[in-house]
């Protein structure tokens, strides 16, 4: 393999990997504060929807952005009143919330534009455009670091950028931060955070509402960045996968950036390679693109060691008598 | 005769809390009736009362748990409204709950830290908790390591973590609710030091218990509760543990347990040779052999943890043993299998598990599906079609409450609302219902109020006295001693010593629990 092949292979991957990695953080958020995210799928595909046709309509990626970041903060609130306030089952709200996006998704689409339920084909200022960063012709003849430097460095949309800082800046704000540490323990046992005088409630919405914030992103990078428009189901399970990848990286940023790029790596395999022949037999095609799934499987099966959730996960918290 | 009394307040100065007429209701019963209480200063104050009595209540309302629904308190002798934790903290109130509010997996110094943060950022409150754990720590005898993971601490340990955070908030009243129910004798004594470390540095401490002992030992002043009400309040060294037991319960307590002398019959069951070596390689069963006769109550001693539990779940059928061998009437039970608990029940052998939540009680079941448990292939509650009979299910359900006196007498109550004691009766009355041969019971009256002990005790000598076998584990000795008509002290797996009740004392048997022998002639 040449080094022009496997930076392109990288660069493929680490654009791949993007929304998964944003949707990943956001299963973080959500889950080390005790409440499971099923719904990321959903959140996902509701802001690719919205930030397709605002993108569309109004001609500004940046609407576009909005506008998902609105949709997934909608259904992440729907998620908390549900899990939180009505002490709901998280599972349940989840699963509810994947239906009604993939349901109103199709059929908004369909009503507002008769295209099938796709979003109008987007161009110029409604799509985010690759950013060359400086220097990137300048040190294109250094030897080794240039290449590296224009073609895997350089040249990606701000919201990759912006999935990548989400990374340290995650992992700050929950171990450097009063608001992280706070978080972390009501995951963990939120009677200790009621009974320190804090209000359980509240951080578990700030969970849900970053959760939004960060699969809105996700879902904006799935149909103006990636794509040129939403198209229906084009989460395609990648919200499943983050999760996955979340189990794999057992709740903390930095392995999730590592179980992300992993799952980018193979998905990007399976495009680029349809064929490949390993000792005289031909890999399927399908097999090729399968193997993120079966990945996934293979993770939540528990092959990877104990992977232990927080503590709290999954309950409402109820004061007891 | 009162001093000057102070008119311009309402509180005295010299109290650090004051509770006057509260009241708390949940729903129809009433936790809290009208409670009057004073905490001088520097003191340590008891407060003893059965399971239920209201003690944990008013406590949460202290706490700001729970809000009054009448009544007022006063803190340093001015009102104060506890509306919620946050309240109680501010106004000097500290607690240390019976289950610890503790996060596990994070360390001694965030634990401390969490919710009592000075900014926004982590680094700064680390560091200033460091310096006020090491003060502590030389202060008061509370030595943990800050660094440390909280989860990986003994119990002891965690419960200094507890004392830890209040006293960071600065608490000047700390609140400690059973805090020796998980701690080991010299964990207590430790804790004990503590609060008399804290004392003599002006806290006020709230301490509460059901341990007579424990209150006659540390505290200044204790008030009794019974029924959601303070009965009376005394100074500790005016009073005995016979007149608060008599307090508690509002009648006289029969310390001793009330029985004949035993007439055994012939032998039951018996034990030969019994060992057990665990998945591990350690040796938890070495050749315990004993026998015990119908009309008997064969005690076993020991410390936790010296193969007593063991013994009792191979005998019960959910533990198999590695080798030995045990009759019941002569015929050998199948000790090879884990799974033997219905054929053991079949052959007459009943058993009350030392741990009821994990295995004498479905909690989510109600108290009539939990009355058939273990017993629901039998005929009786068969009907038609492999079905369960429900009304004879509830029938016998009922006969039990009523016999049991299992309060409230409701047999459509979830187990999980009971209290201790009445689900330790609904287990029993479920075992002794089928008139076993042999009953197997491992710690009767853990967790279990006084009134319910002695109900529990009476019925387990009068199944003796109808001409039963019956092997009673218990780590209490005081039970032992009461209820057994010989002990067996069990000390590293091996029986260490077996003794006639009558012919022994504690002293003796303390020995034995430590693996000595007073009577063996120095061999070896």
């Amino acid at each position: 393999m040449d080094p022009e092949t496997l930076l392109q292979l990288a660069g493929s991957s680490l654009r791949l990997a993007t929304p998964l990695l944003l949707a990943c953080l956001a299963g973080l958020w959500s889950e080390r504060a005790g409440i499971f995210d099923i719904g990321l799928e959903g959140k996902m595909l509701a802001a690719a929807f919205t930030a397709g046709a605002f993108a569309a309509v109004t001609g500004s990626a940046w609407l576009g952005l909005l506008g998902g970041i609105g949709a997934s903060l909608l259904l992440g609130l729907l998620h908390g009143f549900a899990s939180i306030t009505l002490r709901g089952n998280q599972i349940i709200s989840g699963v509810a919330i994947n239906f009604l996006a993939s349901g109103l998704t199709a059929l908004v689409g369909q009503n507002w534009f008769h295209q099938g339920g796709l979003t109008p084909q987007l161009s110029g200022a409604a799509r985010f455009e690759p950013i060359t960063l400086p220097f990137a012709a300048a040190l294109s003849q250094v030897p080794v670091l240039g290449p590296v430097y224009a073609g895997l460095v350089s040249d990606h949309n701000i919201l990759l950028y912006l999935a990548l800082a989400a990374v340290p800046l995650t992992w700050w704000a929950l171990h450097r931060t009063r608001f992280g540490l706070r978080l972390r323990a009501v995951g963990e046992n939120p009677a200790a955070v009621d009974t320190a005088g804090i209000s359980v409630t509240r951080l578990r919405y700030g969970a849900a509402l970053i959760a939004g914030l960060l699969c809105g992103i996700a879902g904006a990078y799935l149909s103006t960045a990636m794509a040129a428009g939403f198209t229906r189901e084009m989460t395609a399970g990648k919200g499943f996968i983050a999760l996955a990848a979340l189990v794999f990286a057992k709740w903390r940023p930095w392995p999730a950036l590592g179980a992300c790029l992993l799952f980018g790596l193979l998905e990007a395999i399976g495009i680029r390679y349809q064929t490949i022949t390993l000792l005289g037999w031909t890999v399927p095609v399908q097999l090729m693109q399968a193997l993120p799934y079966i990945l996934t499987v293979v993770i939540l099966a528990g092959f990877v060691g104990r992977a232990v959730p927080p503590r709290a996960g999954g309950r409402p918290y109820v004061k007891e008598r | 005769m009162t001093v000057g009394t102070d008119t311009r307040g309402a509180g005295k100065p010299d109290l650090a809390i004051e509770l006057a007429g509260v009241s708390k209701s949940f729903g129809p019963v009433e936790a809290n009736r009208d409670i009057h209480l004073a905490v001088r200063r520097g003191t340590i104050h008891g407060i003893v009362g059965e399971n239920g009595a209201g003690k944990s209540t008013l406590m949460s309302i202290l706490y700001g748990f729970y809000q009054a629904d009448a009544g007022e308190i006063r803190v340093d002798g001015r009102p104060t409204p506890i509306p919620d934790s946050r309240a109680a903290i501010a106004a000097g109130i500290g607690m240390v709950h019976q289950h610890f509010m503790l996060v596990e997996p994070f360390s001694v110094l965030e634990n401390v830290v969490l919710g009592a943060e000075d900014g926004r950022l982590l680094r700064p409150s680390l560091a200033r908790a460091r310096d006020a754990l090491r003060r502590l720590e030389r202060d008061y005898e509370l030595e943990v390591d800050p660094d440390a993971i909280v989860g990986d601490l003994s119990v002891g340990a965690q419960q200094r973590v507890e004392i830890l955070k209040a006293l960071y908030r600065e608490a000047r009243i700390l609140i400690l609710d059973e805090p020796t129910g998980v701690l080991t004798p010299a964990e207590a004594d430790h804790l004990f030091r503590v609060l008399a470390a804290l004392r003599d540095e002006g806290k006020t401490i709230i301490l509460i218990t059901h341990k007579l002992r424990e209150i006659m030992a540390i505290t200044d002043a204790v008030s009794v509760m019974r029924r959601g009400e303070i009965v009376r309040t005394l100074p500790t060294a005016e009073t005995s543990p016979a007149e608060l037991a008599e307090l508690m319960v509002g009648r006289r307590v029969l310390l001793r347990v009330d029985k004949a002398p035993a007439r055994p019959g012939e032998v039951v069951i018996e034990a030969r040779r019994l060992s057990l070596t665990d998945a591990g390689g350690a040796r938890r069963l070495r050749d315990v052999s004993f026998e015990v006769r119908a009309g008997e109550i064969l005690g076993i001693a020991g410390v936790a943890g010296n193969g007593q539990s063991e013994l009792l779940e191979i005998l019960a059928g959910i533990r198999p043993a590695t080798s030995g061998a045990a009759l019941l009437r002569g015929r050998p039970l199948d000790l090879s299998r884990a799974t033997n608990g219905a054929d053991r029940r079949a052959r007459g052998i009943a058993h009350v598990p030392e741990d009821r939540h994990r295995r004498g009680l479905v909690m989510p079941f109600a108290a009539w599906e939990n009355a058939c448990l273990g017993y629901q292939d039998e005929a009786r509650f068969a009907a038609r079609f492999g079905l369960l009979d429900r009304d004879a299910i509830r029938a016998a359900a009922r006969a039990d409450i009523a016999r049991f006196d299992i309060r409230p007498p409701s047999c459509d109550l979830k187990a999980a609302n009971f209290s201790g004691g009445n689900q330790q009766k609904i287990v029993i009355a479920r075992e002794m219902d089928r008139e076993p041969d042999v009953l197997l019971v491992g710690q009767p009256t853990r967790g279990v109020d006084i009134g319910a002990i002695e109900f529990i005790h009476r019925q387990i000598v009068t199944l003796r006295d109808r001409g039963k076998a019956i092997i009673l584990v218990s780590v209490e000795l005081d039970e032992i001693q009461a209820l057994s008509d010989r002990i067996l002290v069990m000390f590293d797996g091996a029986v260490s010593g077996t003794r006639r009740a009558e012919e022994t004392d504690e002293r003796e048997l303390g020995l034995l629990m430590a693996g000595i022998d007073p009577k063996a002639k120095g061999a070896a």
